[in-house]
């Protein structure tokens, strides 16, 4: 156990090294920051100065020193689009983002598994055909469209919930909808899939043969094994929504959280602000990863760890 | 005179692959109804990115301010002269999505040929050669998958500024690992079988072992996985275009057409309802398609089909019979 968590450390540490190494070359050398984020009309005296303030006159094993350092000490320097530190900015967002996930995860979680449950009872079925229809067209649909779509229907046609914006749980339901709907498709079909096999597994003939009413071979048996699967899925999703896909999301409701400050710091030129953003999401996923790693272990005695 | 050489009889030799392989293939994809749909609305789409300039009523990009925002020809206030209406700038939307279809396709592909020859490499030579040099690359892979996907191609695209020869190129940096894993597992296995043992034995050297033995078992899983990643690439490509880091005017892409009509989406309905529409149902026709490949590449699996399609003819017979 303490081999798995040290191993697992050290692996997130190569992550963020990693990101920190990607972000640099993009910064400091793909990207020129200087006239990324001074106007054109800047003189050569100001480009100099601006360029000396962030270091950049230093040879390059010593900016990325530097940088580290920095990053070690959360120092992500100041936002030039909002003109206080970074990081402050990252962490009044972040709660709205989480927000916007646990919201849309729990509506697919709770909604994908008993529907994906309810497909594989009756495999080519009248319910199986429907809701693998459903979760095709939900995975085929991109989430932005979506989302506008919804928008249409919901908020302009029928005037049920508010077209944008946050503050309360009606502002929550459309948002957490598109976010929620490709996960809740993939989370049926493995559902599915993943109760289908466990079903034709010979210790559920044998538990039917000895007569033991099915609710009980269900529930008591086949989902707890079933559901191994469906939990990783449900982290990855978690991991990629949080890696980026809230962005879409966010902007199509103008969701006040991290992916809509994303984009408007690269709108804004904002080069420390992104990296802020980019760093803290890193780090999550970092620490998402390990705990759901820890997490299966409790659920799934089977699994070993080291 | 070897004694290889001896003439086989006709109905022995093989078929010619090339011929025979469209035919049964096409023979084989009509049984399945859905797959054959997507696989035929795919061909569809490739006909139209090819000759969008030439099936086009209308130039893309005219603008006309006298027939903005003018309905689909089938509404009451619709025109015939566009199908599906015009945007905000009077341009005529379905041409648009004829030429829409050219973005995506060659985003889709490009992607999918650079991530894709990366990978394999990088998996082909983990497998093979093991040791430290494939701990080495798979530590790598591990470190890419666990980055910020989006938002790292978010940030690259703006340092390095947006465009389409951008954005394939960061699309195909943050998408090379799954093949790298695929085909690394799949080398990995096929090392220890006898005919590689045997071929090894015989003297041939890891370049022809690669490409002569390997490589060809590679291909079936490698194009389901290609085919499934596609999906996602031109779903990517959408989204980026919607935030504005993808495809720039002037060119078209269908996410680009649904970005522009979001901000007047609650006046006119049709500018991005019918690029978004197209996306769908691309995307589920290559779904649609890759789950009857995955199923037909794989001899498991289609045993497994072989058996439900006995077993419901059986049913059939029986209850008709009863």
């Amino acid at each position: 156990m303490a081999q798995f968590l040290i191993r697992r450390a050290l692996q997130g540490m190569l992550v963020i090294l990693g990101v920190t190494l990607v972000v640099f070359v993009a910064t400091r050398m793909v990207g020129d920051p200087v006239q990324m984020m001074l106007p054109l009309s800047a003189s050569a005296e100001q480009r100099a100065a601006f360029s000396q303030q962030l270091g950049l006159d230093q040879p390059l094993g010593t900016q990325f020193l530097a940088f580290v350092g920095d990053l070690l000490r959360f120092d992500f320097g100041d936002s030039l689009w909002q003109r206080r530190p970074a990081i402050e900015i990252v962490l009044t967002k972040l709660p709205r983002t989480l927000e916007l996930i646990a919201a849309g995860f729990g509506f697919a979680v709770i909604l994908g598994v008993p529907l994906g449950a309810l497909a594989a009872m009756r495999p080519d079925g009248l319910w199986d055909r429907i809701i693998v229809s459903l979760s095709l067209i939900g995975l085929s649909v991109p989430q932005f469209w979506l989302g506008l779509i919804l928008v249409m229907v919901f908020a302009v046609g029928l005037g049920l919930f508010p077209t944008s914006g946050s503050g309360s749980l009606s502002h929550l339901v459309l948002p957490a909808l598109t976010l929620g709907i490709p996960s809740m498709a993939r989370i049926m079909m493995l559902t599915r899939s993943s109760v289908i096999a466990e079903l034709n597994q010979q210790y559920v003939r044998t538990a039917r043969a000895r007569g033991l009413p099915f609710a009980h071979i269900l529930f008591g048996h086949a989902m707890r094994n079933a559901l191994v699967p469906v939990l990783t899925l449900a982290g990855w999703e978690v991991i990629s929504a949080w890696a980026g896909y809230t962005v879409v999301v966010e902007t199509v409701f103008a969701w006040p959280g991290l992916g809509m400050t994303a984009m408007g710091a690269i709108n804004h030129s904002d080069m420390f602000l992104l990296q802020a953003i980019v760093f803290v999401v890193a780090l999550g996923i970092v620490l998402v990863s390990l705990l759901l790693d820890l997490l299966y272990k409790l659920i799934d005695p089977r699994i070993d760890l080291a | 005179m070897s004694a290889t050489d001896f003439p086989r009889p006709a109905a022995l030799r093989p078929r010619p692959a090339m011929l025979a392989a469209p035919a049964g293939f096409l023979a084989e994809l009509w049984k399945d109804k859905a797959a054959f749909a997507g696989f035929a609305f795919l061909i569809l789409v490739v006909l139209v990115a090819i000759f969008a300039p030439v099936l086009a009523p209308h130039d893309p990009a005219a603008q006309s301010v006298l027939s903005r925002l003018t309905p689909p020809a089938w509404t009451e206030r619709g025109s015939a002269a566009h199908l599906l209406g015009t945007d905000m700038l009077g341009r005529d939307v379905f041409s648009r999505l004829l030429h829409g279809a050219r973005a995506s396709l060659m985003v889709g592909v490009s992607v999918v040929l650079l991530a894709g020859s990366a990978g394999v490499a990088l998996g082909l030579v983990a497998g093979y050669r093991g040791g430290r040099t494939d701990t080495v690359i798979m530590r790598v892979v591990d470190v890419f998958v666990a980055f910020p996907g989006l938002l790292l191609t978010l940030l690259l695209v703006a340092m390095i500024g947006p465009s389409t020869s951008t954005m394939i190129v960061v699309l195909a940096f943050s998408n090379w690992m799954i093949y790298t894993r695929l085909v690394r597992g799949i080398v990995l296995s096929m090392r220890a079988t006898p005919f590689i043992e045997a071929a090894e034995v015989l003297g041939c050297g890891p370049g022809r072992i690669l490409r002569l033995h390997i490589l060809p078992n590679l291909i079936p899983p490698l194009l389901t996985l290609a085919i499934l990643e596609f999906t996602n690439i031109l779903l990517a490509e959408a989204a980026l275009s919607f935030l504005g880091l993808g495809v720039q005017p002037p060119d078209t892409s269908w996410g680009l057409d649904i970005a522009n009509g979001k901000n007047y989406m609650l006046i006119a309905w049709w500018p991005i309802t019918f690029p978004g529409l197209a996306i769908a149902a691309t995307v589920l026709s290559v779904n649609l398609f890759a789950s009857w490949l995955r199923v037909t590449t794989d001899p498991a699996e289609r045993e497994k089909r072989h058996a439900r399609g006995r077993a419901r003819a059986l049913r059939r017979t029986s209850s008709e019979n009863g």
